[in-house]
């Protein structure tokens, strides 16, 4: 059997390109009109994978959590070059913080089994917190290596990585399996256009329910169809990875959303500068004299 | 578990001894959080050969030292850290554990709140005590930690409460909490702990550890000049570099800059950058997205300079211009020298 490594990565509303359309009158952010997209330090962690495949011969295993229509996170996976695809989706699921998210993570993995290795992106630009890679590693007693530039190197039972410090970096060892957690640190290669053709085919079991096959017979044949094409995205239900219920969700959550303000951009406060000699000589003088500059 | 509530605890980070300045302005926080709460403020102090750094946090407001002293835990490593720690916490079991939001304590803080099933909130930028009236699951918390912190992206501020048993562990953003002056005066005691180590904590090893001192260290600058991705190039941010130099203060970089190449991440001010709050903050072509903001807003004076009237900027500075940089600074750079 060949090596496996599994990688968590997430879908999230691209927080960082917020133009002026995802913006309310009142200078708030309207969620719903920013683009759901790749985290993009996942796929930094999904590049090192293949990059492991690439001199390990590993397969590479992704898996995401969210809703139904995540499934377009891990299609984008399978282009670029990933050999399988999870999806762990449930109502049961919602209103997870770190905490009850990487305990989910973890019953997928240990369903899973034999890894060498899992990879997560360090963080996510929703939340940006970095925590769900450290407590998933704990929650699986694994050791862990934040930061990870690159790989310097696999054998069958231990792994060499180069990973970011302040101001500086160090190079780790440690036994196998471990969880890596991945930086903004390599270029992430291009969907091939030839596995995209192939795989925008691929498709979860609600999705193949939701394209008209409503003959259960005919949906279990074309469920052997899709799988024996290796267009078959894994999905998967709390039940089905054996997550006890009082651990996941808003139950399993210690964290609670007290107060949500959100930020308002207050136009005007700033005192106008003409932007002649005059006017920048003027407020040069004040600096100075407000011992501001000088 | 008994009715008595615990302390308020920081996880001390330093390097080779030297205490980071998160960890002393955590310690001052803990200390107000304590004295509001009526606990004590103890830190957690883990390494080898550290007790010349114990004094410095008794001035700084620790009624008492937790300090662990092993080879096992020098360098850093997370496993033995948390080994240690979270072996701290089951006997103490502290009401709150604060860490700096750094690259070690966003990779440690994780791992002991996933052994404790404790929450945690990451990169608070504010913290403060009150009631947790929680109408959905009619519960009341009386005098709960406010977890305060930006979120998506910063363009919501969150405020967090930690409902299950305690400690309430949250990181904290370097910079944000105000460092009162240390007084030489105070003690406290020290209580030494041998850490409990087998085999499995030590099983990752640094085998070559690499580091540089900092170019430049904007938490320390009283006159900053940013430039951002309206600069253009990098050959083009020489003209921030004169205006820098004229004034006498250092160069700061927006994260588009910085991801261009131009400048290296140590002049990075933002969310992902340093926080700074110098006496002035000049934005040459920054268009000022929440995630700059968050790490300049508390500026004593700022100055933006950009070619758009709309540019979120303008919102936060205290003064702007309109215009294209290339002809202001300049300007600027004349207008200085004529003065002095």
């Amino acid at each position: 059997m060949k090596r496996q490594l599994i990688v968590f990565v997430k879908q999230v509303p691209d927080t960082k390109n917020i133009t002026g359309e995802a913006m309310t009158p009142q200078g708030t952010v309207n969620r719903s009109a920013l683009p759901a997209i790749f985290n993009p330090e996942d796929l930094n962690a999904l590049e090192l994978a293949l990059q492991l495949k690439d001199r390990y011969d590993y397969h590479v295993v992704v898996a995401t959590m969210g809703p139904p229509n995540a499934s377009n996170v891990l299609r984008e996976a399978l282009y670029r070059g990933a050999d399988e695809a999870y999806l762990i989706t449930d109502r049961a699921f919602a209103g997870a913080d770190t905490l009850a998210t990487s305990y989910a993570l973890s019953r997928l993995a240990v369903t899973i089994k034999d890894y060498d290795l899992i990879l997560c992106g360090r963080q996510a630009i929703d939340g940006d917190t970095a925590q769900v890679g450290p407590q998933l590693a704990e929650k699986l007693n694994l050791p862990q290596i934040s930061y990870v530039e690159e790989v310097v190197s696999i054998t069958k039972t231990q792994i060499k990585a180069q990973r970011a410090i302040e101001g500086g970096y160090e190079i780790l060892e440690s036994p196998l399996p471990a969880l890596l957690t991945v930086i903004d640190s390599n270029e992430p290669r291009c969907s091939s256009a030839k596995r995209l053709m192939k795989f925008k085919k691929a498709k979860t079991r609600s999705e193949l329910v939701g394209s008209n096959y409503t003959d259960a017979e005919r949906l279990a044949e074309e469920e052997e169809k899709l799988k024996a094409r290796g267009l078959w995205i894994n999905e998967v239900n709390a039940a089905d990875i054996g997550a006890d219920v009082e651990r996941i969700g808003l139950k399993g959550s210690p964290t609670k959303v007290k107060k949500i303000e959100s930020v308002v951009l207050k136009a005007g406060q700033a005192k106008q500068i003409e932007p002649t000699e005059l006017g920048i000589g003027n407020l040069i003088h004040e600096l100075i004299q407000d011992h501001t500059l000088g | 578990m008994s009715d008595k509530i615990g302390n308020v605890w920081v996880f001390i980070e330093h390097e080779g001894g030297k205490i980071a300045d998160v960890s002393l302005e955590l310690v001052c926080k803990g200390r107000e959080l304590a004295d509001r709460l009526k606990l004590k403020v103890e830190a957690v102090l883990l390494g080898d050969k550290l007790k010349g750094s114990v004094q410095q946090l008794f001035h700084y407001g620790c009624d008492n030292v937790f300090l662990a002293e092993d080879p096992a835990l020098e360098p850093f490593t997370v496993l033995p850290f948390a080994k240690t720690l979270v072996g701290l916490l089951k006997k103490h079991r502290p009401n709150i554990l604060l860490f700096g939001a750094t690259m070690k304590g966003r990779e440690l803080a994780p791992r002991v709140a996933s052994t404790m099933m404790a929450g945690l909130t990451a990169d608070c930028t504010d913290l403060q005590i009150d009631d947790f009236d929680d109408k959905v699951n009619k519960q009341f918390y009386k005098d709960k930690l406010m977890q305060i912190r930006p979120a998506f992206g910063g363009n919501i501020i969150a405020t967090i409460v930690n409902t299950w048993q305690d400690p309430q562990m949250v990181t904290v953003r370097e910079g944000v909490m105000k460092m009162s002056a240390p007084d030489s005066s105070r003690t406290g005691k020290v209580i030494e702990v041998k850490p409990e180590l087998d085999d499995v904590d030590t099983v990752v090893k640094v085998l070559k550890r690499v580091t540089q001192t900092k170019g430049v260290d904007l938490k320390k600058s009283q006159i900053i000049v940013a430039g951002g991705y309206g600069v253009g190039s990098k050959e083009n941010f020489k003209l921030v570099y004169q205006l820098a130099e004229a004034l006498g203060g250092d160069v700061g970089a927006s994260r588009a800059a910085v991801d261009a190449g131009w400048l290296v991440h140590d002049h990075q001010v933002g969310q992902t950058g340093v926080t700074v709050r110098p006496k002035l903050y000049i934005a040459c072509g920054i268009s000022g997205s929440i995630q700059h903001r968050a790490g300049m807003t508390e500026s004593s004076k700022i100055i933006a300079i950009n070619t758009d009237p709309d540019a979120p900027i303008f919102s936060v500075a205290h003064y702007g211009i309109v215009g294209d940089l290339n002809d202001i600074v300049p300007k600027m750079i004349k207008a200085f020298k004529a003065k002095v």
